[in-house]
């Protein structure tokens, strides 16, 4: 059985609290944020499990990678606490689950895993991508989406089978051993979800943005500058590797994108709302979509460009609304190539 | 019979009378498990003059007249029975007149759902009609007779026989009657303060007379719609969840649903709320309203608001719902038949229970539903079944189990609506025989030769 | 019978009738019957009965099956997918069979007949193709970019003659460079494929095609949007080894070097079923409209897929299966066009270019609404 691999003792040490004190929804004195901390460590009832919106925010906060967020959801698991009621959970489980309806497909570098978008397979085309295979479905899905449903179980008991398709199927066939992950929930699961709890993945992960910015680098002289102010949306699957946060800067400057300064974007990152929604947040769910559509507008921006999916389904047509032009990062390359 | 035929050659043009096998085929049987019939002729008239000389030829030579809208009743009401004329009225669409400022129209009878829903889209677009989830074919004249209802009966007052402003009908006798303020101005709003007559040939199923013009209520369109789904798991909060809901007056449309595909819908109740509003603001407030008032459940997490993504939404929205009609594929077979009910709210819950059991029992599969009619005094209950047509046993099973849907709906304090003769046999003998007297007194009074939709809402065979 | 396991699919929940708005009935055939068997879930359940031996087939059912013009309106509001992608080859089928057995109506036996035995409709010899080109100094194609393919309609109709040279001269002026085949032309099929005559099509197709390939065309560009459709669509299968566009995609990809001149002209487009609903191009036409300065484009409240058909297809522009009267589908179309305002309604397909100009004549509109080829339209504004 897989286990958490976290250390009490670090978070007993804790100082700051970071994981707490610099969380945007909930408002603790360090006094409260302690006796959290220490009643999380002890496995008890606490406010944290029921204020928490599962922004993933804090993985990113802590400074010792001692991954709160996952201990978070542990602890709501363990006590019944649910985020989201609890038909909609039992539903989702259900309707993401494995269809066991693989289509073997012979695949060569790059391979592109789509996650559970098959909706996005018009995004891989063109001089940038268009040579990439793809792979997508159920039956490759990380189910990391579970980290909002108080359910590291389900994502426990998926996940290996999820590995294990992704090589019997794909990549071992194809002699392949790189897997380019289009959407941060996927590269978080494979960097970060993985190891913490002892899950073996035996190909390495790729970040799509990663990979876009060493394809538009073959590609510079066929890159027609775009000279556009972008917001961008960071999603919160990014708080799980933010070191890949740096990419987005490395591929607005080679296509002639600035990122504008805003309020919520990097580590004030703002949720796009969507899993607010679920959880029956709405007044929480729409203000936030209100601050960040407001502060991308006030920052200059004419475009909200975006890394998820889900974030885009969420705020796109708020975000035109707005005047601002809603686009996947993907296609923004596309644009500046002309395709 | 070349007498018959000759004369209503001469009525409606050679063009427009069919006896050829063809038709006589195809009219002889509806999309339902009815056994078919078979007409004599089928007919389409242009005109309130061409069918009160067909009413008349038929009274005089004693030959059944079966009046047709859509043709989408599925449960055989307009399969002649024994024989005759059936009367295709489709050719009749005109849209006579829409009244801006006192929200009717007067449309003739064959003028279908979707030719009024595009005609006030494009000409009156602040003014809309309420929409049966039938395929835009349906007519509006067949569906206020049988009963129908649709998207704006919870907020805009109840079936749409309810929103009929005024009849023009031919009686079986040939008289052309107006009804309602149409019968003593020239203007179709209202039809009270008159003795109520436009009852005689709403619910009767064509045996009282040939609707040729409605009058019908209108009500404002407004620019923005949104729908949330309540999804619970436990059927038997579904009448109070509604009854909290529809007490907010904040939904346009309420339904509910449940359904074993997809199985991430199985063993869940799903309760849609359609919300209309000006502004966004109003909007806000409107969505607002409507979750404050289940806000007991999303406290305990026992039901919540399922997120929908924006291809669920234009799909739930639309107006008649097209998904709907793929229903009749689920057992790629072409077809579903469906017994509503309409029952009141607190039945629902035994109502879901025994749809069930009959589709375990007569081992069909299922759709049931409801739509909250009037704010909340009813709800029209579906036990839908699809069966594939190429399959007589499972047409058996299917004709089995709507039998048991409706009298499960009997005993729970609901009444089968526009069901077939069977059905309508079963009503009779739970009604108040005073009542089936006086329902006899008048089909005799006003249809002395019989001639009328015959077989339907008859005690004996 | 080919797709004989989709017959008892069909509903017949009769969303076949209307265009996806709802407008009013679109479907031609059943416009002008009024019966439930003249609709595509009606022939449906006729075909099934006819297959299952409830009915015996003859002049109605006929009469029921070859009145259909082909539209694909029902294949674009079927309610059942699956099933209504095929809907209208279920209908060649059943025509098909009906042909087999000798059980056609009287025209279409004679349409098939001169298809047949002349190889056009209009019993005219291959020597007079090439005259809707004379005084045009055409080059016989050898080796140009484009083979432009003008078929029967272009070659001996004609209203489609003076269309084919104005596409021809709209073509130069484009700077596209083509070439012709004068009397060596032969007919596409596709209209025979659609009267059920599946064996001639054929027959013709590769006729045709071997033509094309031994002349080593690359690209074709047509005159009808007919001969578009089953060149695009079959053609590849059956040997075809160039690829097709319709003249109006040609064109405006080069609209640039029109430089139409300013009009104040309102005008309505119509769709034509083989270029829209068979073939998805909606914009090129509209474009080129667009492209002349100061035009109004109307649209009528059936547009793109949802357009009434002009009642030409299926044979029914050589045959008059359909019949006449106030409910044709042609004089409906014009009346519609009439009501937008607009004093030109512009075709860009010999077929409707004829219906629709037949229409307007017979519902009296000749003084309020001209109907026009888009090219001659074109050619007009410079």
């Amino acid at each position: 059985m897989t286990e958490l691999r976290w250390n009490p003792d670090i978070c007993a040490a804790c100082e700051t609290v970071d994981c707490l004190e610099k969380c945007q929804y909930v408002r603790y004195s360090p006094e409260q944020a302690r006796g959290e901390r220490d009643r999380l460590i002890r496995g008890e009832e606490t406010a944290i499990l029921t204020d928490c919106v599962t922004c993933y925010a804090c993985e990113e906060y802590c400074p010792h990678h001692n991954h709160p967020f996952y201990l978070i959801v542990e602890r709501q698991e363990e006590l019944g606490i649910h985020p989201v009621p609890k038909p909609i959970e039992k539903s989702q489980v259900l309707m993401m689950g494995p269809k066991g309806r693989i289509v073997p497909e012979a695949v060569r570098t790059p391979v592109i895993n789509l996650c559970y978008f098959p909706m996005m397979k018009g995004a891989i085309r063109g001089r940038l991508l268009g040579d990439a295979s793809v792979i997508v479905g159920s039956d490759i899905f990380c189910n990391l989406m579970f980290l909002h449903f108080a359910r590291n179980s389900t994502i426990r008991e998926r996940l290996p089978q999820m590995i294990r398709n992704i090589m019997t199927h794909y990549l071992t066939p194809g002699g392949v051993d790189e897997l380019v992950c289009y959407h941060d929930e996927c590269y978080g699961t494979y960097t970060s979800w993985a190891p913490a709890f002892g899950i073996d993945v035996p190909f390495r992960p790729v970040h799509f943005f990663d990979f876009l910015n060493r394809r538009l680098e073959a590609l510079a002289g066929q890159i027609k500058p775009l000279g556009l102010k972008a917001a961008y949306q960071r999603p919160c699957s990014n708080r799980l590797c933010p070191e890949t946060d740096a990419w987005v800067d490395a591929i607005f400057e080679k296509i002639g994108v600035e990122r504008t300064e805003r309020e919520f974007d990097h580590g004030n990152a703002l949720c796009c709302g969507g899993v607010m929604e679920a959880q029956q947040r709405f007044e929480l769910a729409e203000s936030n979509r209100e601050r960040n559509i407001a502060d991308m507008k006030a920052s200059g921006a004419t475009m909200a460009v975006f890394n998820c999916p889900f974030c885009f389904f969420t705020l796109a047509e708020k975000a035109a609304q707005a005047g601002l032009m809603p686009v996947m990062m993907s296609d923004l390359c596309h644009m500046a190539l002309g395709d | 019979m070349n007498d018959i035929h000759d004369e209503l050659v001469r009525i409606v043009g050679a063009a427009y009378v069919s006896r050829a096998e063809e038709e006589l085929y195809l009219y002889g049987r509806d999309q339902g498990v009815q056994p078919p019939g078979r007409p004599d002729y089928v007919v389409l008239p242009a005109t309130t003059e061409e069918v009160r000389r067909i009413v008349l030829l038929a009274g005089e030579n004693g030959v059944p007249v079966v009046p047709m809208g859509g043709g989408l009743v599925l449960s055989g009401l307009t399969v002649p029975l024994k024989g005759g004329i059936v009367l295709d009225m489709k050719r009749m669409n005109r849209i006579l007149e829409v009244n801006e400022l006192s929200h009717y129209c007067v449309v003739e009878a064959g003028t279908t759902q979707g030719a009024l829903q595009a005609y006030l889209a494009r000409r009156h677009p602040a003014l809309k009609h309420s929409v049966p989830d039938a395929p835009p074919v349906a007519t509006i004249a067949g569906n206020v007779a049988i009963h129908g209802s649709g998207h704006l009966s919870q907020s805009e007052g109840g079936f749409h026989s309810e929103m009929v402003t005024g009849l023009e009908v031919v009686l079986p006798t040939g008289e052309v009657c107006r009804l309602g303020s149409c019968s003593t101005v020239d203007k179709w709003f209202s039809r009270a303060p008159l003795p109520d007559l436009a009852g005689l040939f709403l619910g009767w199923n064509g045996t009282t007379g040939v609707i040729t013009k409605v009058g019908m209520k209108l009500f404002p369109s407004f620019p923005l719609k949104d729908v949330l789904m309540f999804m619970t798991e436990d059927i038997d909060a579904v009448p109070e969840v509604i009854s909290r809901i529809v007490s907010t007056e904040m939904g346009e449309d309420i339904t509910f649903f449940v359904t074993p595909k997809p199985a991430y819908f199985d063993g869940f109740q799903m309760t849609n709320v359609h919300i209309v509003a000006r502004t966004p603001r109003e909007m806000k407030l409107r969505q607002a309203l409507v979750r404050e008032s289940v806000q007991p459940y999303l406290d305990r997490k026992e039901a919540g608001f399922l997120p929908l993504p924006a291809h669920m939404k234009v799909n739930l929205l639309a107006a008649p719902q097209k998904s709907l009609s793929e229903f009749a594929d689920i057992r790629k077979g072409g077809g579903f038949e469906y017994v509503g009910s309409i029952m009141p709210v607190e039945s629902i819950p035994g109502a879901y229970r025994a749809g069930l059991g009959i589709a375990a029992r007569n081992g069909v599969t299922y759709s049931m539903g409801a739509r909250v009619v009037g704010r909340g005094h009813a709800v029209m209950f579906y036990y839908a079944f699809p069966f594939n047509r190429a399959d007589e046993a499972e047409l058996q099973s299917v004709r089995h189990a709507l039998e048991a849907a409706n009298r499960a709906a009997l005993d729970l304090g609901g009444i089968p609506w526009k069901t077939e003769v069977a059905g309508q046999r079963m009503i009779l003998a739970r009604m108040d025989p005073a009542t089936v007297a006086l329902m006899e007194r008048l089909r005799a009074l006003l249809d002395p030769n019989g001639i009328m939709n015959p077989g339907n809402w008859e005690v004996a065979p | 019978m080919r797709h004989e396991e989709l017959l008892h699919r069909c509903f017949r929940c009769g969303w076949c009738k209307m265009p996806l708005n709802y407008a009013d009935f679109n479907c031609p055939s059943y416009l002008q019957y009024r019966f439930e068997s003249f609709t595509a879930g009606g022939r449906m359940w006729l075909i099934r009965a006819w297959q299952k031996g409830e009915i015996q087939a003859g002049e109605r059912l006929a009469q029921i099956l070859f009145t259909c013009v082909t539209c694909k309106n029902c294949v674009q509001t079927c309610a059942m997918p699956g099933i209504r992608e095929q809907l209208v080859d279920i209908f060649m089928a059943a025509k098909g069979e009906l042909v087999e057995q000798g059980l056609v109506p009287p025209s279409i036996r004679d349409y098939l007949k001169a298809m047949q035995t002349h190889g056009n409709p209009y019993k005219r010899p291959d020597a007079e193709r090439a005259r809707w080109a004379e005084g045009l100094d055409l080059p016989r194609y050898s080796g140009q970019a484009y083979l432009f393919y003008v078929g029967d309609e272009g070659a001996f109709d004609e209203l489609g003659i003076g269309m084919a040279r104005s596409v021809a001269r709209l073509l130069g002026q484009a700077g596209v460079d083509f070439g012709i085949l004068g009397e060596a032309e032969t007919s596409d099929g596709n209209d025979v494929r659609a009267a059920g005559e599946e064996g001639l099509a054929r027959a013709l197709a590769e006729t045709l095609t071997a033509k094309l390939n031994d002349l080593g065309v690359k690209k074709v560009v047509t005159l009808s949007p007919h001969a578009f459709n089953i060149m695009k669509t079959d053609y590849p299968a059956w040997g075809g080894a160039f690829t097709v566009e319709h003249w109006t995609q040609v064109v405006a990809r080069r609209v640039r070097a029109l430089a139409p001149a300013e009009t104040a002209l309102k005008v309505a487009f119509h769709d034509p079923c083989y270029l829209g609903r068979w073939q998805g191009e909606y914009e090129a036409p509209r474009a080129l409209l667009r492209a002349v300065p100061g035009l109004t484009l109307l649209e009528m409240p059936r547009n793109r897929q949802n357009a009434l058909c002009c009642g030409g297809g299926g044979g029914n522009f050589f045959t008059d299966i359909l019949g006449h009267g106030g409910d044709q589908a042609a004089r409906v179309r014009v009346r519609e066009a009439a009501e937008t305002g607009a004093a030109v309604l512009v075709v860009a397909c010999p077929l409707c270019l004829k219906m629709l100009d037949d229409a307007v004549k017979a519902e009296g509109l000749d003084d309020r609404l001209a109907v026009r080829d888009l090219a001659t339209l074109l050619l007009a504004m410079r």
